[in-house]
Formats: structure tokens, C-alpha cells, sequence
């Protein structure tokens, strides 16, 4: 094994977290920094000639490769788990950027009373409302303390929308449920695709309050504080699972990237693939040294650094941790250990609806269209429904492409193959929308991860093992979404509805966001989290996670925003605090 | 070294010489009539007739408009299992292969070359009988993984890029009104509300001036 010399600050992962914390540390600090990252290089250049559906959407070419390395699933601790051997209900990037490169861009924040779930809840309805075994608890910060942070997330990309809550004063037109708000949004909301405006104005007469969704696909040319352009999203609807070509869709590559480039203390090195978080095992004081990784051409390096700052995405930052032997990993039998606990996921369901007229549905970009929050967190009083929390509804042309939707049927059509099928689905090609329902996910003692006993990825490690089921709470929610998309549906004009299935066993074949929450949870107290509120690990204060392993349970909106805002919370502890008193910040 | 292979095809059942319009109707200009030998990558040419044949039955040339046979399905078949994705190039493939429930996906250790291999044996002289004969043995296989691999595949070689040697012509795309890879909607995304609005189609390779290669065409 090889050592190199040693570098200040070690990024592992170079997508939103990781390039957003090197451009911080990077600009603000004269610390040698370098980021690895296990995919290769990707450029804005590169995205007109991946306009292929074939390659893109349906062989999914912007991911991780499974051959190498994927997780196991079971339902239950009983059971063995089984690889996932395709790509099904969520879709991790690989390369510079990582997932931050195919997103949707949508940049929603979070409900506030999501930071402290847990007293909130108690206080309002008492403990036996709670499902028996959940696991949520409250952040250690609350939504005021990440404002200013979201914010400047929202400025960094640009983000085009329209506040509903500006420092409490309620706002039409924007989402009057949200957070408070200390500043409009940077841009003027997208624009709106046909069946997004038959969805808001079907919404509105209903008595909702439908809103631009908020949009990292930038209505208007943006400058940014950093002095980094980008255009306006010209709505070719090649964008979810896509890079975007022109660079409307804010991507870690067009919007931190180019700072990055520019600051010489900063390093990025692709095709390194990490394999742990070296302990110093001698010294006592519990801090890591670095990480090991294998590079493109399989030598085994050791790379020392003062500060470890892990920014891969959920799985990896977890089975991080298990491989290394950091933390004691969770055994929901006995409820010992943090690490991998509070494995959550997201509700993904509502309505297909088919229209009469033709739709256009080729133009569009995946966060252009509206939405209805009227059902969000804790919005709507509970206490007579069978479940906690709620989720958004919208509409946008997601602009999926004709392989993946050709042949999306109403009931009425019964073949699957031959002419009367060819028949339908030119007819409904372009007469078939989604109307889209995210709802939360509620952490519990038995979703949870630690290392397979199995299965193992190309260099021989343990894959990580998944434990993952919906309870009654996640049923009954989407049973309830399911009820409003119909009522909204035939508002709208649809001719023909079909409700998504209600919610059984997790389907692992059904894409239901990648949005994934937990593992390296962060907390006020070490017994019951991984990190502090600063993202410090509570063992070793010279390493730091950053992303979506980090929060308690998920709180229904999409978590780029929130994650981002977190990112630049702990970059500010960094820079003003621990670089000047290193220890622990909590 | 193995022999070249090769599929036979008249001109007429090629797109390039169909006359296709935006409201679609189509016609054949028999005419021109001649022969294209096509070479094969990975099917023989009793295989590649055989699945031009069914995949026919399952998109359909008929008073709707061409199907999988003008499209060239067949060909685009041939492409993708000759290449990575037809040796699983992007699966996870290391065992022990369990039998599970459907929620976790296909967990067999058959490459879609090695199913569509297996399929065929089942349909020898299929592409010689009468079409009723056809649907009749495909309704028989309609539950297996080769059958939803093949209808599958025939989705895809419809509609994707001509790139990936399908939907020739762009015949696919014509059928259905999609454009391709328009680099702008700017001026159109907030107007023909309701109304069909059906911009020419354009290829990758015409959207970009430049010779895309497909992840097939490996080095």
C-alpha cells in the first residue's frame, strides 16, 4: 500500500455535499483540499450527445454501476437478503457530481416542525398517536436555525419560484404552508406546461393552493455571488435522468465546479475508490487519520489528512462507517448502536390520468409544473385520520421519453401486444399525465442498515444490507393521497384514472425518488445519533459527514435544499470555529 | 474467425423507403423494390427472421401504420445483445442466484442473450406460418421473461435514437409525434394548449452535428 504525503482536508465524494464543502473550504481557506471521487470526470460539453433516451433513461448510464457494487434487500430481520440487481426504487449517481447531475431540481425546504418531529407530535397528540414502533426524533437544530442557510442555497443555484411566506407575511400564489422565508426567491418561477395548468386551476377550484414548484431549472439567465452564469432552461425535456446540455438545471459540474477549478488548493481525483476511514488506533483520542482507496489502476493508497469529511450519498456514507468499524452498528433487537439506524425512504404514488386532448407532453423540464401543499407535514389536523404527516402533490411534464411511457394504458384497454394494443398506445401516447404525490416517511426501530453476510462487492467488501418496510402509517397515507389525486383528477378533466396501488411491501422494483435519509444521524445527544447538529462525529471531531445519511427521517419534500443548507451551516462552524479551536463544536 | 452473418431484407420493408406523413398514413413505394444485406452481430439469420417476425406480431404493421418490421426492430435487437447490456454489463452477477418475491426484481443468472437463445429454440419456423398461427404461440410464452424481454426490446427499437439502428427513419417517432432531442421548447411550452403540436423530428446525430456512437458500438 502506498502512503502519500498528507493533505489537510480529505473530501470523500465529489456530488453536491462534497464539491459544495470544497468550494467553501477551498475559497475561504488556504487549506490544501482534495476530493475523491469513484466516477469519472463529466462536463457540461458532454450532455447534447447524451440526449438519448435508450442509453440515458431506460440503461441508466449516469449511475452507479451495479456490476460493481449494489445493496441488499429484505422486508425483515428475519429473512435473507437479496442483491438488487437492476436499478429499481431509487437511482444513486456515479461520477463528478454525482446525483446531483440527473435530479430533478426540485428545491423545495423542508417543513419546519420535520427538525423537532418528535415533541411536536407528542405535544399535539399525545403518545399513543404514534406508530409503536417508530424511531423519529427531533434534529438538535430547528428550522430557524437552518433559514439563513436555505437561503443561501437557494442563491448559490438560482432557484426560480415564489414565496408564500415572506417573514410571515402569507403570500397567493406561492406556498402559504412553507417556512418562513427571509428573502424571495432569485429568479421568477418557470413557466407552465398545459396539464400543470389544468392541475392548478382543477386545484384551485377545489379550494387548494397550487404553486410554482421551486426549480433549480432556472426560469432566467442567473449570475450567481460567485460570478458563475447559467442560462434559462429552454423546457427540452430531457432533464431528470439527464444532464442538462446547456446548463439550466443547476448541477454541482456548471454551478461549483467552475469556482473549484480556479482555486489551486483544491484537487479532484476520479476513479478513487474508498474503502475506509482510517482510525488512528494508538493515539486515544478517537480521531481518524484519513482514507484508504483503490485507484483506477487497483493500487491500494493510503491518504492522511488533518480533517475527514465524508459527502458520499446515504448508502455509501453508512457502509463507510460499518466497513471501517466506526461507531457500533445498530442492532434493533436490542436498540444498541447508531450506526445505520433510521433508515427512511419517501412515499412516491398518486394518480396516471388520460386525457382527451393531446398533452405536448415532450416539452418540459422535471421541476417546471405546480403544486398543492395543502396536505404537507402536519398542515391538516390528524387526529380523527389513521395516519401522521401528509405529502405534495404536482404536475409537471416530466417529459419522459416514448420508450418509457409508450404503452401506458387506462383499464379500459386490456391487450398488452398486437394491433388493438399499437392502437391504444398511439392514441394515449401523448394523452397520459402523472399526477405526483411525495409523502413522508416515518423512521422506525426495524428499517434499518448494516453489512450483508453474503454478498460482496468487486474488491470483496460486504455489501450493505437493507431492512426496509412500509408500516400501516405509509398505507393508509397513500390510500388517503390516492383519494385527493382522484378528486383533483376528475377536476382536471381526465377521462380515465388510475390510482397508484396501494402501498403493501416495499417494492424494490418501483422508483419511488432517491431520496433516502439515515445511518449517520444527526442529534443533540451521542446515545441516540452519529454526528452532532454541526455534522461532527461525536467520537472523532476531526470527521464530519455531510448529505442525506445525516437526517433523522424524512420529511416528504425533496432534501437537496436541505441538505445544501446544512452543508453550508457546518462549512460556517468549520471555517469560524473548529480551523481555530479544533475539537469537538458540541 | 466466424463467417459474417447476415439478414436479408427488401428495401420496402426498410424505412428508407417509406413515405411516411405527420397524419399516418403511410405507403409503401414498392417500386423501388430491392435487397439490403444487413450484417448480423450476434443473431444467425434463422434467429433474426424469426424475431423481425414476432416482433411484428407485437407491433404490428397495419391500417395504423408501419410497425416493428419498417422500423428495423430487428436489427436494433440484434445491436443491443451483441453488445454490453446483452452480457449484463450492468447488472450485479455475482451469486449465490435465490429464488424471491417480484419486489426485489429479476434475481436470475440468464444474460438477455442467453434468454433470447433459450426463447428461440422455442420458435423455430415461426417467421414461415400464418400470422393467427404466430399470435397463437406467442400467447402461449406471453408470461415468460423472454416474451417481456422481446416486447420490451420492440418498445425500444420503435422509439429510441436511430442511433441504436431502430426506428428508422425516424418511423417511430413519426407515429406517436415525438420530436426527438429539440434543443428548445422556449417559445412553444406555455402555448398549443390542447392542440397537437408536432415539430419535425430530428435525430441526435442531426441535433448535434456530431457522430454520436451508441453504447453498443463498443471499441
Amino acid at each position: 500500500m502506498k502512503t502519500l504525503p498528507p493533505v489537510d482536508v480529505v473530501i470523500v465524494g465529489g456530488g453536491w455535499t462534497g464539491l459544495l464543502m470544497a468550494k467553501e473550504l477551498g475559497s475561504r481557506t488556504a487549506l490544501s483540499v482534495v476530493v475523491l471521487e469513484r466516477g469519472g470526470q463529466r462536463k457540461t460539453e458532454n450532455y447534447s450527445s447524451d440526449m438519448d433516451e435508450l442509453d440515458y433513461a431506460i440503461r441508466m448510464h449516469m449511475m452507479q454501476d451495479l456490476s460493481q457494487e449494489t445493496v441488499t434487500f429484505r422486508h425483515g430481520p428475519h429473512q435473507r437478503a437479496l442483491p438488487l440487481r437492476q436499478h429499481g426504487c431509487f437511482l444513486p449517481g456515479t461520477g463528478v457530481g454525482g446525483a446531483g447531475e440527473h435530479w430533478s431540481a426540485w428545491f423545495p425546504r423542508f417543513v419546519p416542525d420535520n427538525f423537532e418531529l418528535l415533541s411536536r407530535t407528542l405535544e399535539k397528540y399525545g403518545p399513543r398517536k404514534l406508530p409503536e414502533d417508530h424511531s423519529i426524533q427531533d434534529w438538535g437544530i430547528t428550522y430557524d436555525d437552518l433559514e439563513p442557510h436555505y437561503t443561501r442555497a437557494e442563491l448559490l443555484l438560482g432557484i426560480s419560484g415564489k414565496a408564500g411566506n415572506l417573514r410571515g407575511t402569507r403570500i397567493d400564489g406561492g406556498n402559504i404552508f412553507e417556512g418562513w422565508r427571509s428573502a424571495e426567491y432569485p429568479t421568477p418561477p418557470t413557466k407552465i406546461p398545459y396539464v400543470a395548468s389544468l392541475f392548478g386551476d382543477a386545484a384551485k377550484s377545489l379550494g387548494y393552493h397550487p404553486y410554482p414548484i421551486p426549480a433549480a431549472t432556472t426560469s432566467v439567465s442567473f449570475t450567481n455571488s460567485d460570478g458563475v452564469t447559467r442560462p434559462g432552461c429552454t423546457y427540452c425535456g430531457f432533464c431528470s435522468l439527464f444532464g442538462c446540455m446547456i446548463g439550466a438545471k443547476a448541477q454541482p459540474t456548471n454551478t461549483l465546479l467552475p469556482v473549484i477549478q480556479k482555486r489551486k488548493n483544491v484537487s479532484i481525483r476520479t476513479g478513487t475508490w474508498v474503502r475506509r476511514i482510517n482510525r488512528a488506533a494508538a493515539n486515544g483520542n478517537g480521531n481518524v487519520t484519513g482514507v484508504t482507496y483503490v485507484d483506477s489502476s487497483g493500487e491500494e493508497i493510503f491518504q492522511p489528512a488533518a480533517l475527514t469529511i465524508l459527502a458520499s450519498w446515504t448508502l455509501n456514507n453508512t457502509r463507510l462507517f460499518l466497513l471501517s468499524g466506526l461507531g457500533e452498528s445498530y442492532d434493533p433487537a436490542s436498540g444498541k448502536g447508531n450506526v445505520g439506524r433510521n433508515l427512511t425512504h419517501q412515499i412516491l404514488s398518486a394518480a396516471t390520468l388520460f386525457f382527451e386532448r393531446p398533452l405536448n407532453r415532450f416539452m418540459g423540464s422535471a421541476a417546471a409544473g405546480l403544486r398543492v401543499s395543502d396536505w404537507d407535514g402536519d398542515v391538516f389536523d390528524h387526529t380523527h385520520l389513521p395516519f401522521l404527516r401528509g405529502g405534495s402533490f404536482a404536475v409537471v411534464h416530466i417529459a419522459e421519453g416514448p420508450i418509457a411511457s409508450f404503452g401506458i394504458l387506462p383499464p379500459s384497454v386490456k391487450t398488452r401486444w398486437g394491433s388493438d394494443w399499437k392502437k391504444a398506445g398511439l392514441y394515449y401516447y401523448d394523452r397520459t399525465a402523472r399526477l405526483g404525490f411525495s409523502g413522508e416517511h416515518l423512521a422506525y426501530k426495524g428499517n434499518y442498515m448494516d453489512l450483508d453476510p453474503t454478498y460482496k462487492d468487486r474488491l470483496g467488501d460486504p455489501l450493505l444490507r437493507m431492512t426496509l418496510d412500509w408500516r400501516d402509517n405509509e398505507r393508509h397515507m397513500s390510500e388517503f393521497a390516492a383519494e385527493k389525486a382522484v378528486e383533483i383528477a376528475r377536476a382536471m378533466g381526465a377521462k380515465e384514472i388510475i390510482p397508484s396501488p396501494t402501498l403493501r411491501n416495499y417494492d424494490a422494483t418501483r422508483y419511488q425518488s432517491t431520496h433516502l435519509q439515515g445511518g449517520t444521524i444527526m442529534g443533540s445527544s451521542p446515545d441516540r445519533s452519529v454526528v452532532n447538529p454541526l455534522l461532527q462525529h461525536w467520537q472523532s471531531s476531526n470527521l464530519f459527514v455531510l448529505g442525506g445519511s445525516t437526517i433523522p427521517q424524512n420529511a416528504s419534500a425533496n432534501p437537496t435544499a436541505t441538505i445544501l443548507a446544512l452543508t453550508y451551516r457546518t462549512a460556517d462552524a468549520l471555517v469560524d470555529r473548529y480551523l481555530k479551536h479544533p475539537g469537538p463544536l458540541a | 474467425m466466424r463467417r459474417r452473418r447476415f439478414l436479408t431484407l427488401s428495401a420496402a420493408s426498410l424505412g428508407g423507403v417509406l413515405v411516411f406523413s405527420l397524419d399516418r398514413k403511410g405507403s409503401l413505394l414498392t417500386s423501388q423494390e430491392k435487397r439490403l444485406r444487413i450484417p448480423l452481430r450476434f443473431f444467425d439469420e434463422s434467429e433474426a427472421l424469426i424475431v423481425a417476425a414476432a416482433a411484428s406480431r407485437i407491433f404490428p404493421t397495419d391500417d395504423t401504420g408501419p410497425g416493428a418490421r419498417e422500423a428495423g426492430v430487428a436489427i436494433y435487437i440484434d445491436r443491443q445483445l451483441a453488445g454490453p447490456y446483452g452480457r449484463d454489463r450492468y447488472r450485479y452477477t455475482q451469486g449465490p442466484f435465490e429464488d424471491a418475491p417480484p419486489e426485489l426484481g429479476y434475481q436470475g443468472k440468464a444474460t438477455p442473450r442467453e434468454i433470447y437463445r433459450e426463447g428461440l429454440k422455442n420458435l423455430k419456423g415461426f417467421d414461415r406460418l400464418a400470422p393467427e398461427e404466430q399470435d397463437g404461440h406467442l400467447r402461449q410464452i406471453e408470461s415468460s421473461r423472454f416474451f417481456s424481454l422481446l416486447r420490451q426490446h420492440t418498445i425500444e427499437g420503435m422509439f429510441s435514437d436511430p442511433i441504436h439502428r431502430g426506428n428508422i427513419d425516424m418511423i417511430g417517432w413519426q407515429l406517436i409525434g415525438f420530436p426527438g432531442p429539440r434543443m428548445s421548447n422556449y417559445d412553444e411550452i406555455d402555448k398549443h394548449y390542447g392542440e397537437a403540436f408536432r415539430p419535425k423530428p430530428i435525430s441526435l446525430r442531426q441535433a448535434t452535428g456530431t457522430d454520436v456512437r451508441p453504447s453498443e458500438d463498443e471499441k
